[in-house]
């Protein structure tokens, strides 16, 4: 469709340049899923020849048979689903009480929780390690989850987005004797399903992502999620022997979330302008 | 933000609208309201507020991560800190790493939504493209990386020996290694500055550049004299996340480098890190913390300051 509006010469010359940047930008992925076909032996010699055969599948069937890289795909999944869950019921409850009710005391806890933004998990990780040791949760995965649920960006996220939402339709609710609950979950929540998707993405992104807290309070392997297991793979990465086993392992970890992405791009991508779009707005 | 008509359906005939004093009962302070914020506000007591406290208490105490001992020993934690020279070290490194990285994320991510912002299929997927690294985890991209950058076999070695060049070896060098890290961090995470500059592009309103057609504006004229000036704030946004994010770099530096080559790329997150774990000295690690946590404070009350809502603190 496009491609029928008149380009000029100069946007030609751009998307030219673009498209060779964005190849440019891609080749160490698609080096390294070529090489992932390819025989450990021979990648011992040379790794120039990356679509000439000979191929192989033995990379991948060593990852079913040897590693323990199916136990850490649950455990993410297992960590990242409940802290995305969590965090998405615990901020829109709490999001809404801060944005629509009123309560002694709002104004004071609402600040304390906004002053939850400037402080990094780098800097609350040690005593929060301890505590955890203390209570017996290393190497669990309420250990592995709960941190993530206290985290206050989608409290933030949710206070703003039901500000916006005009208060005309809740009080029409509450004229009908329908309880704050009801008028949250029958009238607001389903308004909100927008910040709600958009929260649930990033919850899940950096759940599945998380390194420090998972390297600290995972110390059994069989306990690791797949970003902490799969570091641990790359210490003993000198010996190179196993060049086309490490290059499948990235691809095995790589391609679940880069297909979720491809199918999920347009809310993923307007998930993302979304958030920039609300605080632009305000200018 | 569009309502489905279902909701709308169900609230009942709207033309019965309330009359504003009972409206204004509608929003009567109860503290049964408070039950909404109640859970998040316990989790966020206990699993965040408590453990800053504890932080800062263990920041004046000689503390073994395993014996658990403790005894007080006041500032003296934060005394040794200025004296460290390899914590002066890692401030340093900490800061070369901003000043790498975060012009390279605001002048690159804008200059591909200036690029990109246009409509087409083409344009789409390469945006995606852009973006699609920003979704693998950090090990992906370390290890996609480590497998590029070996010497001989990697990718960029063999691509240089094409155009005749040498062997560089970019993460065992003392002055390469950290900006190595840098610009493998751009290249992960360019996507999200660059969406953040797409979306305030299409916030411009069109007649802006109706208006400076009619002049007969050249394109350069209308991008320094309409565009730039509407993304000022944008801009500033972009740059203060990336200065926040980028202060806090620390696993793509121990998963790449391990914070060397002799502390050259070694961050001030490692630095905690490897106190608390590795030396297990939690006192000094704590405190150490405690710096980037004042650090911090200043960077996001600046960018609280800069999304602030107009209309909500006009309420």
């Amino acid at each position: 469709m496009s491609v029928a509006i008149r380009r000029s010469g100069f946007d030609r010359a751009v998307l030219a340049l673009l498209c060779i940047l964005a190849f440019a930008w891609m080749l160490p992925l698609l080096w390294v899923l070529a090489l992932s076909f390819k025989p450990n032996e021979f990648l011992m010699s040379r790794t120039d020849a990356f679509l000439a055969p000979p191929y192989t599948l033995a990379n991948y069937l060593n990852i079913l048979q040897t590693s323990q890289v199916f136990r850490w795909v649950l455990n993410s999944v297992v960590v990242a689903m409940g802290q995305t869950v969590g965090v998405v019921v615990l901020s829109s409850l709490a999001g809404y009480g801060f944005a629509r009710t009123e309560f002694p005391g709002r104004r004071l806890v609402f600040a304390l929780v906004i002053f939850g933004l400037a402080i990094p998990s780098q800097s609350i990780f040690i005593p929060l390690h301890r505590m955890f040791s203390h209570w017996g949760l290393q190497n669990t995965y309420a250990g592995l989850m709960l941190p993530g649920l206290a985290a206050p960006f989608g409290v933030y996220l949710m206070t703003q987005y039901f500000r916006a939402i005009p208060a005309e339709l809740e009080e029409a609710a509450m004229l009908d004797n329908a309880s704050r609950l009801k008028t949250f979950l029958r009238v607001i929540l389903p308004l909100s399903l927008p910040a709600q998707a958009t929260l649930a993405i990033f919850t899940f992104l950096a759940a599945w992502n998380d390194y420090l807290w998972p390297l600290v309070i995972a110390t059994k392997p069989e306990m690791y999620t797949l970003t902490r297991g799969l570091a641990s793979t790359q210490t003993n990465f000198a010996q190179s022997e196993g060049l086309g086993f490490l290059m499948s392992q990235a691809v095995f970890a790589g391609l679940p979330v880069l297909t979720v992405y491809v199918f999920f791009q347009k809310y993923l991508v307007s998930a993302v302008a979304g958030t920039g779009r609300r605080t632009e707005a305000k200018a | 933000m569009s309502a489905p008509a279902s909701t709308l359906a169900a609230l009942g005939p709207v033309a019965r609208r309330p009359p504003r004093a009972q409206a204004a009962g509608v929003r009567r302070s109860r503290l049964s309201n408070a039950l909404f914020v109640l859970p998040f506000v316990l989790l966020y007591a206990v699993l965040v507020l408590v453990p800053l406290a504890q932080g800062f208490w263990i920041s004046f105490h000689e503390h073994d991560l395993l014996s658990d001992e403790h005894t007080w020993i006041g500032l003296e934690n934060y005394a040794n800190l200025l004296d460290d020279e390899i914590f002066l070290q890692v401030l340093w490194n900490t800061l070369r790493f901003v000043l790498i990285s975060v012009p390279v994320f605001v002048v690159l991510s804008l200059a591909l939504a200036l690029a990109l912002n246009r409509p087409g299929r083409l344009s789409a997927w390469l945006r995606g493209m852009f973006f699609s690294a920003s979704v693998l985890s950090v090990t992906i991209v370390t290890l996609v990386w480590r497998l590029a950058l070996m010497p001989d076999r990697g990718l960029v070695a063999q691509l240089l020996s094409h155009v005749g060049l040498g062997d560089v070896s970019f993460l065992t060098s003392e002055t390469l290694a950290l900006p190595t890290v840098a610009m493998i961090t751009v290249w992960w995470i360019i996507g999200l500055p660059m969406m953040l500059f797409l979306s305030a592009l299409q916030q411009i309103p069109g007649d802006v550049y109706e208006a400076a057609a009619l002049d007969n504006a050249t394109r350069w004229r209308t991008l320094l004299s309409v565009t730039l000036p509407a993304l000022k704030r944008t801009v500033m946004l972009v740059a203060i996340i990336e200065i926040i994010r980028e202060c806090q770099v620390f696993p793509q530096i121990l998963l790449l480098t391990a914070g060397g080559p002799n502390n050259s790329s070694r961050s001030i997150v490692q630095f905690i890190y490897e106190q608390a774990f590795v030396q297990l000295s939690l006192g000094y690690a704590t405190a150490a913390s405690q710096v980037l946590f004042a650090f911090l404070l200043v960077g996001v009350s600046f960018q609280l300051w800069l999304q602030r809502d107009k209309r909500g603190a006009a309420r």
